[in-house]
This record gives C-alpha cells, sequence and structure tokens, in this order.
C-alpha cells in the first residue's frame, strides 16, 4: 500500500499537465426547481432558458458544426464550433502568430511567399474563406482565404489546420471577390477590388479610365499537390470598375461565375479639389454592373493561347473577353455587397445596399437573353449589356440595407440588413416554392440583431445541399451587449436557430469576437472533416506533408560542426527534455537547427522557445522543423519547452552557449 | 516375448478388426488431441494478454497487448511514461520468449500429433507442455513484470518518489494515477481449452489403450 501512494504522487503530477476536468457530478438530488430558482434569480426568460438548452454544451459533448470564419485584421482564419460558439483554435495565416510559432520559427518561408516587392508585409486583411467543394457541396479537405489589403490568397490543409500556401496576385493590389471555389475546386476564384494599373506601376489618376484596370484571377488548384499552381492560372481584365463579391455557377450554371462592381461611375474622388468624395461619387448611377462570366470558355481561350502575358501573368485582355463572347454585364441595383447562387444554380441573388430588394436573375432567363441578344446597350468599354427586365425573376423587399444572402435547405433564403440590423427570411419561388409554406417571393420575417450585421452564414447555406437548422449572423457592432472593453468593442457573432419556419427564429446565443474583425465564414457539418490527431509519423513536416528525411531521430541527436562554420543541430524533444541539451556554438556560427517531436500521445506539443532570437516554434506530435539564424549576441541562453507539456515542463530545458569570438 | 524399448513406448496398434467394432473408443483421443492442435493454432494468431490503463488524461485508455511473438498497443506511450519512474522499456522485456514464442507452439502440436500415435503412458509426457502452457506464460509475464516493477533506475527524474512495484497478472491494480485493468485475451483462452481437452483426451486414452497394454503385458 505505502509503495502505491508514493507512487501515486509522482504519477498525480503528471497528471495535472494534461488534466482534463472531468464533469462535476451533481452531489445532491437536482429538480426542475433549482433551475427556475436561479433563473429568477438571474432574470432569465423562458426563452432564455431555451436559447441555454439548444446552445449548451457540456464537457466532453462535440459540435455538430464547424464554422471557419475570416479573423479580419488578425489575418488568421477562426475555428468555432456551433451551437457551442466555442473558439476552438484560430489558424495562422498572413500574420506572425507566437503560439502555432508561426514566423517565429514554423511558417516563416510561406509566410515570405506573402511578400510584396521583396517587403514584409506581415498583416492580413482575411475576407471570405472558401472550403473546397466537391459536386458543389463541401469536401472537408482545403480551405482557401483571400487577403484584401494586398490581393493574396492562401491555402490551408484541413488534415493538420495549416496554412501550406500563399500566394501574391501580381495584377491588383487589393481582392474583394474572393476566395470563392467552382463546383469541383477547379479554380479559386479572386476578384480584384479597388483598381489600378496592372501590377499597380504608376499612372496619374487622371488616366483611370485608360490605364487602370479591374481583374478576376482564376487561380488553378491542384488537389493532389495542395497547392496553387500559378503556372496553370489566368486572369480575365475587367473594366476598373471596382469588381466586389464574386460567386461561382453550380447545377445549371456551373461554367458560369458572377461579380458584382461598384463604381461602375468611375469615380475618381478628389473631395480635397471640391470633387464628389468616393462614396458619393460611386453612388452617382441608379444601377452597378452584375459581371456574367463563362469561365469555362475563358478556361479554353487561355488554354488556346489567346493571352497577353502582363507582369508575367497570362490575362484574357477584355477586347479578347468581349470578341469570345464571355463577358456580360446586366445592370444591378446600385452599391451591390452579396452575389450569391441558389442551390441549384438557378437563381443569383444581388442586394444593392441602398434599395431595399433583393434582385432575383434567372439563369435561364440570362441565357436566353445571351442567346437572343437581348441587350439594352453596351457599357462605355463596348461589353453587351443584358436588358435588365428580360433576365429579372424577381424582386423582394426585404428591408433596408441587404447585403448578403444565404439559403436554406426547404426554400427559404436569407438576407442581412445592415441598416436594419436584421436578418430577413423569404422566400424563393421556382422549384423551391413547394417547400415554404407561404407564397412565393415574399418576406416572412425579420429577426433583430444585434448590430449592424455585415455576412450572414447559414450551414453549408452556400452550397448545393444547405443544411440549413443555424445561422450565424456576423455583427459589426456589439455596442451594448458585453462589458465595455475600453472605446474598442468586440464583433458580436450571434447564433440563430432557424430549424423552425415561419416567424421563428430567435437568436439564442451571442459570442463576442475581440481578435480582429471578422467577414464571412462558412460553416460545415464536423462529420465531414477528418483532421489528424498526431502528425502520421514522427519526422513529418507540415510543408510537404510527408517524412523528412532529414528529421532528427531517437538516438541519433548530435550537433555537427561543418567546414564552412555552421553548426548542425538534430535535436529531439519528448516529455520531458530536450536532447541534446547543451549546444556550445562560437559567436558568428551559422546555426541550422533541426527538431523533431518524437511523441506519439494526442496533444503531447512541445515548444522550443530561445530568449533573445526571437524564436519559439510549435511541435505537435510527430512533426519535425528546420530553422536558421546567425548567432551573433554572445552569451548564456537557456532554451525551453514553452507548450506545459508534463510535471517537469519546467525542467524541459537546454543551454545554449554562444562564446565570443574575441 | 520381449518387446523393444520403441515398441514399449509405441504401445500397442489396435487391429482393424477391433478398430471397426470400437470405432468411438478409438477415435475419440485421437479426435480431441485433433481439437487441441486446432486451438492452439489458432491461439497463435490472437492476443494472449491485455492490459488497460485508465488514467483521467487518456479518455481513451492506454492498451497494451501482447501475442506470444509480440507486444503492441500504445507502447511508446507506456514507455514514455514509465521513463519517469525509471522503468526499462517494454520492448526489453521477454525477447527471447517473443522471438521463440510461434516455435514452441509449433513444436507443442507437433508433440500432440505424436502423442496421437503413441499408444503408452508415454502419451502424457508429449502433451503435459502443451497442458501447461498458459500457466507458464502467465507465470513468465509475471516474473518480467516484477522484474522490471522492482528494478527501476535510481537516477530517473521521480526515482525518489517511487518504489518498486508489481502490478497484477490478472485483474485490477493501481500505479499512480493508473488503474491498471489486466484480463486474458482469447488466445490465452483458447489455449486453456487446449489443455482440459488434452486432459479429457488423456481419460479417453487411458480407457482406449490401457486394456490393450495390460493384454500384451499379460501374455
Ligand atoms: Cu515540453
Amino acid at each position: 500500500m505505502r509503495k502505491q501512494k508514493r507512487i501515486g504522487i509522482g504519477l498525480s503530477a503528471l497528471a495535472l499537465v494534461a488534466c482534463i476536468g472531468s464533469a462535476s457530478t451533481a452531489a445532491s438530488a437536482q429538480s426542475i426547481s433549482d433551475v427556475q430558482r436561479i433563473a429568477k434569480e438571474r432574470g432569465l426568460s423562458t426563452a432564455d432558458l431555451l436559447a441555454a438548452a439548444k446552445t449548451l454544451t457540456p464537457s466532453g459533448m462535440k459540435d455538430e458544426y464547424i464554422i471557419f470564419s475570416s479573423g479580419g485584421h488578425s489575418g488568421q482564419v477562426f475555428v468555432i464550433g456551433v451551437p457551442s460558439m466555442r473558439l476552438l483554435r484560430s489558424i495562422a495565416v498572413f500574420t506572425p502568430e507566437p503560439w502555432q510559432g508561426w514566423g517565429y520559427g514554423v511558417g516563416n518561408e510561406i509566410l515570405e511567399q506573402g511578400y510584396v516587392n521583396d517587403k514584409a508585409n506581415l498583416w492580413g486583411d482575411t475576407h471570405h474563406p472558401a472550403l473546397s467543394e466537391t459536386k458543389g457541396d463541401y469536401d472537408g479537405q482545403w480551405l482557401f482565404i483571400n487577403d484584401k489589403i494586398n490581393a493574396r490568397v492562401a491555402v490551408i490543409d484541413l488534415r493538420d489546420f495549416e496554412t501550406k500556401q500563399i500566394i501574391k496576385n501580381p495584377l491588383t493590389v487589393s481582392d474583394h471577390g474572393g476566395t470563392f471555389v467552382t463546383p469541383n475546386t477547379e479554380y479559386v476564384i479572386e476578384g480584384g477590388q479597388y483598381a489600378v494599373p496592372w501590377g499597380a506601376e504608376y499612372a496619374p489618376i487622371s488616366d483611370y479610365k485608360e490605364k487602370y484596370k479591374g481583374s478576376i484571377t482564376m487561380w488553378k488548384f491542384d488537389r493532389k499537390k495542395g497547392r496553387i499552381d500559378k503556372d496553370r492560372s489566368f486572369a480575365i481584365e475587367l473594366p476598373p470598375y471596382w469588381q466586389d463579391i464574386a460567386d461561382a455557377g453550380k447545377g445549371v450554371s456551373d461554367g458560369y461565375m458572377f461579380v458584382n462592381s461598384i463604381n461602375t461611375e468611375l469615380a475618381t474622388g478628389g473631395i480635397e479639389n471640391k470633387n464628389p468624395p468616393f462614396e458619393a461619387g460611386a453612388s452617382m448611377n441608379a444601377t452597378d454592373y452584375l459581371h456574367i462570366i463563362d469561365w469555362r470558355k475563358a478556361e479554353k481561350i487561355y488554354q488556346s493561347g489567346k493571352v497577353e502575358i502582363i507582369q508575367g501573368f497570362p490575362v484574357i485582355t477584355l477586347e479578347t473577353a468581349i470578341a469570345e463572347g464571355l463577358l456580360y454585364l446586366t445592370p444591378e441595383p446600385r452599391s451591390p455587397h452579396g452575389v450569391d447562387v441558389a442551390p441549384k444554380g438557378d437563381f443569383i441573388v444581388v442586394s444593392g445596399k441602398l434599395d431595399p430588394h433583393v434582385t432575383i436573375y434567372s439563369f435561364q432567363k440570362i441565357m436566353d437573353a445571351i442567346a437572343n441578344k437581348t441587350f439594352s446597350g453596351k457599357d462605355e468599354f463596348g461589353i453587351s449589356v443584358l436588358d435588365f427586365d428580360s433576365v429579372v425573376e424577381a424582386q423582394v423587399e426585404v428591408g433596408l440595407g441587404p447585403l448578403h444572402t444565404q439559403f436554406g435547405p426547404d426554400g427559404y433564403a436569407y438576407t442581412s440588413l445592415f441598416l436594419d440590423s436584421a436578418v430577413a427570411r423569404w422566400t424563393l419561388g421556382g422549384s423551391y416554392g413547394k417547400g415554404t409554406p407561404e407564397p412565393d417571393w415574399t418576406l416572412v420575417h425579420k429577426t433583430p440583431v444585434q448590430y449592424n450585421v455585415g455576412h450572414i452564414g447559414v450551414a453549408e447555406g452556400d452550397t448545393v445541399s444547405p443544411d440549413g437548422k443555424y445561422l450565424i449572423s456576423f455583427n459589426k457592432w456589439s455596442v451594448d451587449r458585453f462589458f465595455p472593453t475600453g472605446p474598442l468593442l468586440p464583433q458580436n457573432f450571434q447564433l440563430l436557430d432557424i430549424s423552425n419556419q415561419g416567424a421563428d427564429m430567435p437568436v439564442i446565443y451571442d459570442m463576442p469576437i475581440g481578435v480582429g474583425e471578422p467577414h464571412y465564414a462558412q460553416i460545415i457539418k464536423a462529420d465531414k472533416l477528418n483532421p489528424w490527431s498526431v502528425y502520421p509519423e514522427i519526422g513529418w513536416d507540415p510543408q510537404t506533408q510527408a517524412v523528412d528525411p532529414w528529421a532528427p531521430r531517437r538516438k541519433m541527436e548530435r550537433v555537427e560542426r561543418k567546414d564552412d562554420g555552421t553548426v548542425e543541430i538534430y535535436m529531439t524533444a519528448i516529455r520531458s527534455h530536450f536532447n541534446p541539451e547543451h549546444i556550445n556554438i562560437k559567436q558568428g556560427d551559422k546555426v541550422v537547427w533541426r527538431i523533431t517531436n518524437i511523441e506519439r500521445a494526442v496533444d503531447a506539443t512541445h515548444g522550443l522557445a530561445i530568449p533573445q532570437y526571437n524564436i519559439n516554434l510549435s511541435l505537435e506530435p510527430g512533426e519535425t522543423a528546420k530553422f536558421e539564424f546567425i548567432a551573433d549576441v554572445p552569451g548564456v541562453f537557456p532554451f525551453y519547452c514553452s507548450e506545459f507539456c508534463s510535471a517537469l515542463h519546467l525542467e524541459m530545458v537546454g543551454y545554449l552557449m554562444v562564446e565570443p569570438t574575441e | 516375448m520381449s518387446q523393444s524399448l520403441i515398441g514399449r513406448i509405441i504401445g500397442p496398434r489396435v487391429s482393424t478388426e477391433d478398430l471397426t467394432q470400437h470405432e468411438l473408443r478409438y477415435r475419440a483421443p485421437s479426435f480431441l488431441l485433433l481439437i487441441a492442435r486446432v486451438l492452439i493454432l489458432v491461439s497463435l494468431f490472437l492476443p494472449y494478454w491485455h492490459m488497460v490503463l485508465v488514467a483521467p488524461q487518456y479518455p481513451d485508455n492506454l492498451q497494451l497487448t501482447a501475442h506470444v511473438n509480440q507486444l503492441s498497443g500504445d507502447v511508446a506511450e507506456i514507455d514514455s511514461l514509465n521513463h519517469y519512474i525509471g522503468m526499462r522499456p517494454l520492448e526489453e522485456a521477454a525477447q527471447f520468449e517473443r522471438s521463440v514464442g510461434v516455435y514452441i507452439l509449433i513444436l507443442l502440436v507437433i508433440m500432440l500429433e505424436f502423442a496421437a500415435w503413441i499408444h503408452s503412458r508415454w502419451a502424457v509426457l508429449l502433451v503435459l507442455p502443451a497442458v501447461f502452457f498458459p500457466a507458464i506464460f502467465l507465470l513468465d509475464l509475471h516474473l518480467w513484470m516484477s522484474h522490471f516493477g522492482q528494478n527501476l533506475d535510481p537516477d530517473a527524474p521521480l526515482s525518489n518518489s517511487i518504489e518498486p512495484f508489481v502490478p497484477p497478472i490478472l485483474g485490477t491494480g493501481m500505479v499512480g494515477q493508473f488503474k491498471t485493468i489486466a484480463t486474458p485475451g482469447i488466445g490465452l483462452l483458447l489455449s486453456a481449452l487446449a489443455s482440459v481437452v488434452i486432459i479429457v483426451a488423456l481419460f479417453f486414452h487411458r480407457r482406449a489403450y490401457r486394456p490393450l497394454v495390460a493384454a500384451n503385458n499379460g501374455e
């Protein structure tokens, strides 16, 4: 007995390390009257209790859906569970992130891919994540996200939730119409936003119409390699209309894509010279243009070589696009935000922020108008403009400031209303009409949200088979919803239960987001994701997703001094030690440090933090990493494991001894 | 007439006439030994022993499984924990036994095969190793466990908070925050069943051949 007790002390300390608090079970008898008493004490209504019952996720219970949310200024992606609305983790993308070691020893090469003109641009403005799709449905394998500020696109592997690639658009400076994927993820679409001359080369703004360009880029995704293949990608030149959100057709409209624009006025601003400011100049016309692009035809044109190489990148010029009949315009309510294709691909919903309607275009009517040349004229760049009345199926008055639309499984559509601070539920017509008790094309209900909603997300609500059930309102302002954290307040993600028909769609949870301002997010059924719990083999390099033959292994730990003055370190990490623990080098040495976490246990992550050298790595079980630095600062530097891994975690330490040379 | 030594070991042969008249009597021991052989052969491919280690931070528990020739399960993780208390890696245990385990079982099967042909009391000698095999397996396992549990490295990180221990070879025990649950594997159960079948076979063997041996000796 005695000996068991003593060992118990030792190993119980280990238990502290990864302590998974087992939910405390009730000691005494509980009854519903206890719930009523507490509800009374805390001022909770029956609706509040019901909302709690719908969302409360006790310890160990898993979420049914997973949100991949843009992280806004954080340059990251947030992974959030539904209905619990718990932040599960962030994924570092465009911005260094110390917990993941991103930019401090791991991921440095990928961050460098995002440098612009060799300049470290280390913040990102992530807007629109896009999950990879197969036959128009999320397949849970890849995630793409754009960076609006520098027109970059990143690829994230959903096996390990890590960024694998950042690609900089060579033509445009900023993007907003991305990322969106074609139904089988053939292409990742990135639409440029604020027009600039190609590659942002200088041209005075008085040359706006002639020299400034709009564009949409079709990044070819190589699923096997898990990378965008720049050599098989191309762009299409568009007028400098400030293209906005885009969406790929699906179902009957597969092969097409639809792109909004917000500045068909070609406004160039200049309030300081008494010119109309952009906000007025770009909102002057009653309508802007919805771009209708036959991307399959564009792909053929590109493949046949009818492109111009601009900034080293193949571009189908506006002239070619018009001549080949792959680009058409049609008027849309001015200053639109969302363009969203209905699940079967037959309707395209556009909302003009300054018009209380959603406008629904019929893809069939668009095809007919193109075939019959039902044009109302040409724009000033010579693109044929389809007659508005002949392509519109319906308009539904939903409220003030409609922005984005998502779809349910049953014939309902949902539109965010920025000015009304509400989410509208309305009915689709056509073949969707049977699904709802209300008549076609009518507003059913508006649920107020707090406040100023931007995008909304419905579970799988932009796929060919939306799930409904949950809607999340990604609100820009929270005003009075939370404890005031100084003048900078969090955003508010509000969860709505949309599983019932009609007017029943209450808000059931508020989640503050205090790390950047997210824009769009997609919501995928959790069981479609199949992430690794540990890396498949020891010595795994997440950048290549393969075993690194150079990875340090057990019993092969060593420090090698090369003839050229390079010191190569081969280190392993396991609870609770590094091996080797002494690194003796000389000032000025070039250090190539390789380290493998040789653990196989789930969650047995180790860190490697080196003081004064700005280094910190996160090494998940099996992961190997390599980083290099010049040991220019002499001294004694205790490096340690920066991820609490075990009872003897504090003792997981080593000494880097840099001997001065003079 | 004095018999040769080999003749005495092999024992009396049964006449064809006798065999057809008392088929069940003579076939029964051979058939039972055949079953025992099959059981042992099948057990080769099945686990002999399991240990489950239960602790709060391992919601799926840690598992250890022993076949006659290999150790599998969360060996690396158990080793990694054991290094704190200075226990040697599990892979170093019973290396010889695991390397010869399969051959020993095949040898036991061959001995049972011979035993079916021997109609004297010498057959007992050939089957006894197979009868005792399950017990020997457990005894060996116990000896290794106590050897490992009682020879901890005094320089291990947590050595001063530990005294030697032996987790039970079957049943439940506690080692630190780990509850250990050791259970026989299906292979061991089949092997034990084979032991019972062999003992029953011996009974029928004696009933069939003892009268013949006695008759022979009486001449
Ligand atoms: Cu550690």
